[in-house]
Order: structure tokens, then C-alpha cells, then sequence
């Protein structure tokens, strides 16, 4: 072993040499990758964080019950008890923090023609009209109660 | 003193044994630290979804709701549905429309031969062709089996738009990063259903996570013929469909 370090004070600068482009390397690295780079993968961990916080628009049916529960209770025997509320109310988050904040009523002419109008795509044993045969110029509330469709 | 090879090979192996080393004790130094996240452990999830395409009546209820609830510009779509018709036997020729992703429902048409609804989205594959394709990692599988992007770290080089087999992706044309379906991860991480989900009004749409023995996701893939999107890619897509024809591409 002796012999082969024996004449060997040239390695030394090249020791230093590659002891500096590591540190550098080492510095730059650090500088450059985000502090949560590799924490799960190769990706930044923060984004999970960061992508988990964004704010809802819709509340949720849990949601809308804890104020609601006449109007949950009036659907349960109808149709419509499993359709959730903001599928026609539409998104209702800022009323549940702030219920001053009044939502506009649906109009049901469109409203109920969006599910219930008649496309032959649609599957056989769902319910659907032709609006203008079936209600020609009338409001679908005139006959049928949104919260409880039967007449 | 002349250098022989058995002197050089020693040499030379003992500057590759101490980078090599050196390289793994800077990884460990410079790897970042693990923060827990508050009320969400990820890894006690495995969300996937349901869609039931015997239950589809076209509304597109959901379509405007994600664009509601995540902001995506008009003309692009995280999710959508398309009206197939398939006359006779040419199973590999439907008809397929989506005018507007159906945001705005279907305007009635005679169907030439079966027609029904097929609403798509991200299928957060558990082995995603668009992950292996990002040069830089800004998209990723999460431990919780999402497909998410993180929109700080991508380059919008339009690799993964090309490389995901279903369409999935698109450039957001504010941020010129890509854009797509999160599987509402900020809903479903504080214990809500996703926004399509929640404003379907047939539940042909339903969340699932398949690490939970009681979600009602393992009766219904256990009690159905289930079949995915392109099952030949191996992708190991993760939203299930009930009823999906054959002709669906």
C-alpha cells in the first residue's frame, strides 16, 4: 500500500478538486430542488398540502340537512330523495357559511327539462317528456312538486 | 514509479467507492423531512369511482359542476360525457358526440341503432403512461392512488397531454401549465364526495375508496360485470364502469 501512495502529493490537488465540485454540487442542489422534493416520489411533497387547501363551492348534502332537515324529510317518500341538493339548487357553500347569503330560486322550466326531457340515448326506465307535447307553455311547478315530484 | 493496470484499477476503484458513497450521504442529507399532514392520513385511502352507465341520462349536471367547483375555462374539461350510437353490428364505427362535453345536455336525435351515455374523466391508473412521461416530476401518482399535477413544477411541455390514452389533460391557457381532473382532493380529503358526484341526480357517479372495508365500492364491483376504459393498455385505471359496451374507445 505504501508504494502505491508514494509519490502520490499530485492526487492531492485533484482530491481537493473533486472535494470542491462535490460541496458545490451538494450547495447547488440544495438551492435549486424544493425543500419536499422526494418526501413520497420523485415530486414535491408540498403540492398534495397545497392542492388538499383549496376551498370548496359545493357544500354537500350533510351540509345543507343540518338547516334543511323539513325539506330532506318532505323528499324521503318521493323520487327525488336520493338527488342531492345542489344537483339542481346549484353550488350553495358560501350560503352554508354565510346564510345570509340567499341563493336564487331554480327556474323549473329548464331546470326539470335538463334530466327529464326526452332523448333517445337516455336509458328506457327513466322518466321523460317531450316538454312541448306535454306541457306546452306551462311551468313544470304548476303540476309537480320539485321536493316530491307526484302529482 | 510506472503505473501498472492492477495499480490503476485499484486506485480508480477506491475515487468511485468514496463518490459513490459520498453521493448517497449527500441524498440523505438533502432528501427533505416527512410533515404529517393535520386529519388526513393518505395512507388509509385508495379512492377510485363508480360509474353505472345504465344510470346516465346525459344531464351533464356533473360537467358543470366541476367546472364550477375547480374553475375550468370554457372549452376545456376534467369531465365529460359523450352520447355514443351504434348502428348494427360496426362496433368499431359508433357515432360519438359531445357538443360542449355535454355541459349543456344533448339535443334529442333519432338513434340509428343503441344509443346511451358515457360520462369520462381522469382514470387515476395506478400505473399512469402520463406519470412515466414527465421529465421533471411535475406529475404523480399520490400515496392515496390520485393522478395530481403539481402546477408550480410543470414545464407545460405537453408530454402527458399526449401521453394519456383517454384524453384526460389539457393546457390551461391562464397558468400554460396542464390541467386535470384532481378527483376533487379537496373535497374528498375533508370527508366530502366530489363535485360531479355530489350534483349527479341518478348516483350513476359514486366515490370509492377502495381501502375501506365498508365502502359499498366492493358489493357493487363484486355483484356486476365491471370493465374499464382501454383495458389492453395495462393501465390499472381506477374508475370502474357498469354496463360499458364494447364499442366505448
Amino acid at each position: 500500500m505504501r508504494i502505491t501512495f508514494r509519490d502520490a502529493a499530485h492526487l492531492i490537488r485533484l482530491v481537493v478538486v473533486v472535494l470542491i465540485a462535490i460541496a458545490a454540487f451538494a450547495g447547488l442542489r440544495s438551492l435549486m430542488v424544493p425543500e419536499t422534493f422526494g418526501q413520497y416520489g420523485h415530486y414535491r411533497g408540498a403540492a398534495l398540502e397545497e392542492n388538499r387547501q383549496r376551498a370548496v363551492s359545493f357544500a354537500g348534502r350533510q351540509a345543507c340537512a343540518e338547516c334543511h332537515d323539513a325539506v330532506v324529510e318532505a323528499k324521503k317518500p318521493g323520487k327525488h330523495a336520493n338527488v342531492g341538493c345542489e344537483a339542481c339548487h346549484g353550488p350553495q357553500a358560501k350560503h352554508a357559511e354565510d346564510p345570509s347569503l340567499k341563493p336564487v330560486k331554480p327556474d323549473s322550466a329548464t331546470l326539470c327539462a335538463r334530466c327529464h326531457e326526452k332523448n333517445s340515448a337516455k336509458p328506457r326506465g327513466f322518466p321523460q317528456v317531450a316538454a312541448k307535447e306535454h306541457n306546452a307553455g306551462m311551468a313544470c311547478a304548476d303540476c309537480h312538486q320539485p321536493h316530491q315530484p307526484k302529482i | 514509479m510506472p503505473q501498472g493496470r492492477r495499480d490503476f484499477l485499484e486506485q480508480a476503484g477506491r475515487w468511485l467507492f468514496l463518490t459513490s458513497a459520498a453521493q448517497a450521504a449527500l441524498e440523505f442529507v438533502v432528501a427533505g423531512n416527512a410533515s404529517a399532514a393535520p386529519n388526513y392520513n393518505m395512507h388509509t385511502h385508495w379512492w377510485a369511482m363508480t360509474i353505472d352507465i345504465t344510470k346516465c341520462i346525459g344531464c351533464g349536471n356533473c360537467v358543470r359542476a366541476c367546472a364550477e367547483e375547480n374553475g375550468v375555462p370554457k372549452g376545456f374539461f376534467r369531465t365529460w360525457i359523450e352520447r355514443y350510437d351504434v348502428p348494427g353490428w360496426e362496433m368499431d364505427r359508433p357515432d360519438v358526440d359531445a357538443p360542449n362535453g355535454g355541459m349543456d345536455g344533448f339535443p334529442d336525435k333519432p338513434a340509428k341503432g343503441k344509443s346511451f351515455f358515457v360520462p369520462k374523466l381522469c382514470n387515476h391508473c395506478a400505473h399512469s403512461p402520463c406519470v412515466q412521461v414527465c421529465p421533471v416530476g411535475a406529475t404523480f401518482e399520490t400515496p392515496d392512488g390520485l393522478v395530481i399535477v403539481d402546477e408550480q413544477y410543470c414545464l407545460g411541455c405537453r408530454y402527458c397531454v399526449q401521453a394519456c390514452p383517454y384524453g384526460c389533460r389539457y393546457i390551461n391557457p391562464k397558468t400554460n401549465t396542464v390541467d386535470k381532473c384532481t378527483l376533487c382532493y379537496h373535497r374528498i380529503s375533508k370527508g366530502l364526495t366530489t363535485a360531479c358526484c355530489e350534483a349527479c341526480p341518478t348516483g350513476c357517479r359514486q366515490l370509492a375508496d377502495l381501502k375501506n372495508p365498508k365502502d359499498p365500492v366492493h358489493d357493487f364491483l363484486r355483484t356486476n360485470s365491471i370493465q374499464v376504459l382501454k383495458p389492453q393498455m395495462a393501465t390499472g385505471s381506477k374508475v370502474y364502469y357498469r354496463g360499458l359496451d364494447g364499442s366505448v374507445r
